[in-house]
Order: C-alpha cells, then sequence, then structure tokens
C-alpha cells in the first residue's frame, strides 16, 4: 500500500508554484536566521510564561472566579519585570517579518539565481507570491506552535482548562498575530525588491519598525498637546478630540494590533473609543462575548489587513515591471 | 515550417535619453549557431533580455519560436534556454539539486527530472560533483552547469550571453565544442554573444556584429571580411632578413600591395587586391635578401573588429 502510495507521489507533478514554495520552506528552515529567531521566541514564551505564572495568583478575582477569564490572563498579565506574552509578540513579531522578508527578492537578485529563475516558464508574480506565502506558512506553523505550547504549559501550571470560548479567543489572538506580522512580512518584502542590497533593505524595514514602535506615539502626543482643546471647551469637542487623536494613533500598524489583540484576549473591554458617562451608565459590567469582542476590532483587522495588501501592491508594480539582469 | 526562429524587426531599447538598442532588425534560421559579436556595452545583453521578455522593448517586436516575448513570455520561456552571463545557483544546494529544481519548475515528475539531470551532468562531465554543492564550484564548472540547466527543460533554442567569460582556454575550446555538439545532436538554435571574436568564430555558423546598439553587418566570417576588405582581401606575412628599405619600396610599388604595416623591423605585413605570394618570394630572393617565412593570412574577426572601429575613428574625424 506505502509502495503504491510512494509511486503516485513519485508520478506527480507539483505546480511550479508549490515547488518555489516547497523550496523557500526548506532554505528558511534551514537557515540560521530561523533558527535565532526561534531561539528568541522560545525564551520569550518561557519568559512570559514564567512572569505570568508568579503574578497570576494576584490576578484571580475574589467575587466569581468562573467568569474571570483566568486561563487569558496567562498571556497578558505581568508582573513589571518582563513584559507579557502579548506585548512581546508585538514587539517581536515585526522582527520575525522582516528577518524573513528583507532579502527574499534581492538576495536571489546578487545571487545571480533570480535571472535563472524569471527565465523559467513561470509567471513573475509566482516568485513574489510564493516567497510570500513559503514565509508566511512557516511564521503561522511557529506562532500556532508556540501559542499552542504556553497553553499548554500554562495548563499544567495552574491545572485550570481554558473554557471553549478562550481557546477560540486565543486561535484569533494567534490569527491575528500572522496578519500583523504578514504586514511587516510584506513591508520587507516590498523593501528587497526595491532596494538592491540586502543590507539597507533590512535597515529601511527596522526604521519603519521602530518609527512606528518608537516615535510614532512621540508624534501623536505632539500633536495632541499642540491640538488640544481650550479648559471651556464642550462635551463634544472633547470627545471629537480624543477621537481625532485616537484616529491619528491608528494609522500606526502597531497600535491596531495593540488595540485588536487587547480586545481579543481581555474580554472586558468594551470599547476602544472613549465612552461618556452616560454610555457608561446602566451598563453591566460583564465580559464582551467572543462575537461582540470579533466586531469589535474588525476595523482594525481590515487596516492591517490594507496596510499589507498596499504594501503587497506596490511590490507587485515594481517587480513585474522592473528588468532583471544577471547580477544587478 | 518556419524557418526562422528567432525574428527581431525594428527592435529599439531606450534607457532615458541612451538608447541601447537602436532599430535592430534579424532573422535566425532553425538549427543554426549564431554569434552576436560586439564590445561591452553595444547592447547584446539588453537585446537578449528583450528576447526573453526580462525587459520590455520601447518600439518593436521580437518573436521567438513563433511566439511574442513581450505578450506571451510564457511560450518563449518554455521552448528557450537563457544562460545569463555571470550565472548564479543556490550556493547551499548540490549542483544536482539545482538542476531537480528548475526541472520541476518545468513541470517535470520528479522521477524524470532526476533521470534528465543525473544524464545531463555526465554529458557536460560534472558526473562526480554533482553531489557537491554548488558554491565549491569553479567557474568553469558552474558555466557547464549552467548549461546542463538550460538543457533540461528540452529546449529549441538556447541564448547564451557571454558564455565563455572568465574561463581558460581549455575549457573555452571544450565549452565551445559541448556548444556545437549539442547543436548537431540534437538540432538545437544557438545563439550567443561574446566579446571574444575568435572564439566565436570557430564555432558560428553566422555572425552579426552589434556595436552602439545597431547591427553594422550579418553573415558568415568570411563573407564578413569580404564585404569589410572588398578591396584588399589578401593578407600575406613576410619575415625578411634584413629587411631594407629599398625592398619596402620596391614591394610598396607593386600594383596589387595597396599597403604594409611593419610589425617589427623584419616582420611586414602586406594587404593585397590578389594572392601574389609566388611573385613575393622572386622578388624578395632576386633583391638578394632572405626569406624567412612568409605566411597567407585569412581575416579573422579581430582584423574585422579593428576594421570597423579604425572606420569609425574616421567618420567622427571627418565630422569634427
Amino acid at each position: 500500500m506505502f509502495e503504491k502510495w510512494r509511486n503516485r507521489n513519485d508520478a506527480k507533478v507539483f505546480h511550479p508554484f508549490w515547488v518555489i514554495v516547497q523550496k523557500e520552506v526548506a532554505d528558511h528552515v534551514h537557515s540560521w536566521r530561523f533558527l535565532i529567531l526561534v531561539g528568541l521566541l522560545m525564551l520569550t514564551c518561557i519568559g512570559s510564561l514564567y512572569t505570568a505564572m508568579t503574578t497570576i495568583r494576584t490576578a484571580v478575582p475574589q467575587d466569581d472566579s468562573l467568569n474571570s477569564f483566568l486561563f487569558l490572563k496567562l498571556f497578558t498579565v505581568s508582573d513589571g519585570t518582563l513584559p507579557p506574552f502579548i506585548t512581546f509578540i508585538g514587539f517581536l513579531g515585526p522582527l520575525l517579518g522582516i528577518g524573513m522578508g528583507f532579502d527574499a527578492i534581492n538576495a536571489e537578485r546578487n545571487k545571480g539565481t533570480l535571472s535563472r529563475l524569471i527565465s523559467q516558464p513561470i509567471y513573475r508574480d509566482y516568485v513574489l507570491n510564493a516567497k510570500f506565502t513559503a514565509a508566511l506558512l512557516v511564521i503561522s506553523v511557529l506562532l500556532f506552535g508556540l501559542g499552542l505550547l504556553v497553553m499548554g504549559l500554562g495548563l499544567l501550571a495552574i491545572g485550570i482548562p481554558p473554557s471553549p470560548e478562550e481557546f477560540w479567543r486565543m486561535i484569533f489572538f494567534l490569527l491575528l498575530s500572522i496578519v500583523y506580522i504578514a504586514f511587516w512580512l510584506n513591508l520587507s518584502i516590498l523593501c528587497s525588491v526595491r532596494f538592491k542590497q540586502a543590507a539597507t533593505s533590512a535597515l529601511s524595514s527596522i526604521a519603519v519598525w521602530i518609527f512606528f514602535s518608537v516615535f510614532f506615539s512621540l508624534i501623536i502626543r505632539l500633536v495632541a498637546n499642540i491640538a488640544a482643546p481650550t479648559e471651556v471647551a464642550t462635551e463634544e469637542t472633547a470627545v471629537a478630540y480624543q477621537q481625532f487623536i485616537q484616529n491619528l494613533s491608528r494609522l500606526s500598524p502597531s497600535q491596531l494590533f495593540s488595540d485588536a489583540t487587547t480586545t481579543m484576549l481581555t474580554p472586558s473591554v468594551r470599547s476602544l473609543g472613549p465612552l461618556t458617562m452616560e454610555q457608561i451608565y446602566g451598563a453591566i459590567p460583564s465580559p464582551l462575548p467572543l462575537g461582540q469582542s470579533l466586531l469589535l476590532v474588525w476595523p482594525q483587522v481590515t487596516g492591517l489587513l490594507a496596510a499589507t495588501l498596499l504594501c503587497f501592491a506596490l511590490s507587485y508594480y515594481l517587480f513585474m515591471r522592473q528588468e532583471i539582469r544577471s547580477r544587478s | 515550417m518556419d524557418q526562422h526562429v528567432i525574428e527581431l524587426e525594428k527592435l529599439t531599447k531606450v534607457y532615458g535619453d541612451y538608447t541601447a538598442v537602436d532599430q535592430l532588425s534579424l532573422m535566425i534560421r532553425r538549427g543554426e549557431i549564431f554569434g552576436l559579436l560586439g564590445p561591452n556595452g553595444a547592447g547584446k545583453s539588453t537585446t537578449i533580455l528583450m528576447m526573453m521578455g526580462l525587459t520590455e522593448p520601447t518600439s518593436g517586436t521580437v518573436r521567438v519560436c513563433g511566439y511574442d516575448s513581450t505578450r506571451n513570455p510564457l511560450s518563449v520561456k518554455q521552448r528557450v534556454g537563457y544562460l545569463p552571463d555571470d550565472v548564479g545557483f543556490y550556493e547551499e544546494l548540490s549542483g544536482l539539486e539545482n538542476l531537480l529544481y528548475t526541472a520541476r519548475l518545468n513541470k517535470m515528475s520528479r522521477e524524470m527530472a532526476v533521470e534528465r539531470a543525473t544524464a545531463l551532468l555526465r554529458r557536460v562531465g560534472l558526473e562526480e560533483a554533482s553531489g557537491k554543492k554548488a558554491g565549491t564550484y569553479s567557474r568553469g564548472m558552474r558555466q557547464r552547469l549552467g548549461l546542463a540547466d538550460v538543457l533540461i527543460k528540452q529546449p529549441e533554442v538556447i541564448i547564451l550571453d557571454e558564455p565563455t567569460l572568465g574561463i581558460d582556454p581549455e575549457g573555452v575550446r571544450e565549452f565551445l565544442q559541448l556548444i556545437q555538439e549539442l547543436s548537431r545532436d540534437e538540432q538545437i538554435t544557438v545563439l550567443l554573444s561574446s566579446h571574444h571574436l575568435h572564439q566565436v568564430q570557430q564555432i558560428c555558423d553566422r555572425v552579426g556584429l552589434f556595436v552602439g546598439g545597431r547591427l553594422l553587418a550579418v553573415g558568415t566570417v568570411s563573407q564578413l571580411s569580404q564585404q569589410l576588405f572588398a578591396e584588399e582581401p589578401f593578407l600575406i606575412e613576410l619575415h625578411v632578413q634584413p629587411g631594407s628599405t629599398a625592398l619596402y619600396k620596391k614591394l610598396l610599388e607593386l600594383p596589387e600591395v595597396s599597403r604594409i604595416e611593419r610589425v617589427d623591423a623584419n616582420r611586414w605585413r602586406l594587404s593585397c587586391t590578389a594572392n601574389i605570394a609566388p611573385a613575393l618570394t622572386q622578388l624578395i630572393v632576386s633583391s638578394g635578401e632572405q626569406l624567412h617565412s612568409l605566411t597567407e593570412k585569412q581575416y579573422g574577426l579581430d582584423e574585422i573588429y579593428h576594421r570597423y572601429f579604425a572606420g569609425r575613428d574616421s567618420d567622427v574625424r571627418k565630422m569634427a
């Protein structure tokens, strides 16, 4: 039976797209870079799990422990020495994405393999798509592996199984992280199409990442100070101002990601915008159901996907009409 | 069946205000070995890129195997193998694995790919190195692996861009011989570009002289030399002792001799309108000088090349 299956497999002709994907995945898995990134993420998991363990006792609410989503706290609580898992992923995810993509096209170009690859009977976009798909596959497997590992270890350590809702919230959190990393992956592929040197490409992607994670909030604060309404402003202007600042900060993909993941992992988050007293008045202080949380983060997810698509479209546009010489 | 495998019509490529290829029209017949000759920067590589659909022509059309390379690059790439100059391989993969990758991109099953790749590696003489990583290959080996890589898709046409660049003379000889054999055995049309004239001369059926984006002349090497050296088709080199000025003048007075170039004191190169070797021998001996050797030389591409540039220089001077 095995023999039969093997024979059929031998005669099977893969679509060229999947041939490229296979090769790229193999390349990633065998590369040093990948080992380093995996090591980094492993440390993250262990570190954040450790801090969560030490603080989770204090996080157990006194009133009703059934509805507290204690399991999800594994990913969000911290004792202050190390950031929780969710922050770690928000911080290291971009690095993972950039690391997997910054030399996707230009390395092939510099090695002289791109013109050989392109002169095979494949469409040009196969190269781009296959590289993206391969990196995304590897990232997805990695993230799901790590996420489930943390869940498993946490289960062993605290002994409380996750409820189905908690489980689904976890899955959605991981999916969100993949979308977020896919954005950075695409950005770095765009840079690798645009810049001939791998170092330039890596640096420019990292520059964008640092800009959004460090300087963007600073600039927002600056704008906020300038645009702040006077003391005698009405309630409407105050709300409008808050919303304006929040929308500005949502131009940053990392803000979108942290909004979305916080909502997914902290069911008590009811709104991502400003709430007036009237809105809160009379509300029952209970966690949101999963569907409502998903609805709440829908705009964020759409935003992230749009940014990803934008990068993709740009690299497509640049790559499709680029002249490919042997080593330039 | 269409006898022209490659048809270029008024092909033009402009980069900014620089015209790399200018109104190029060229036909290449099935089964021939065609040499595209020209100095660096003449537009040879750009022309080849346009044939493969790797860059778009500014105007004009390219048809390879009956397909438009700009509109229908996939059909062209299925039938045409292209070996870029300074070809690169995935260094962490072995030579065989590199070939297998190409084969599978051409929709071959794994079994068939292994079979063909092994046969081709044997053919290009890389049988023993097939398991080694491509990163350890020498330049000559890489070039031969490149040839195998081009052949694995069983192409109708192969296009080689500067295939002999950076290989030692013995390697070049073997490589060109291999190309020639392949072309004869498998009926493959070969287009190769080079600036090494004498190498191309050995194996090409026809050559095209390509300078400054324009095709100056097309034909067999002897046709080209006839075209360019219509007035003085014979070149005779003499080695005379002691080589006096009197003899020099006497030779120059012969009506068939158009000019004499002194290679050194005793070696003279005569451009003649007819083959007058016997008359020359007599003249030299009768004037009491010793004739050490007399060689009739055919104009090679080196001379053709040189002649073209000399001509161009004079054009420039005339304009100035």
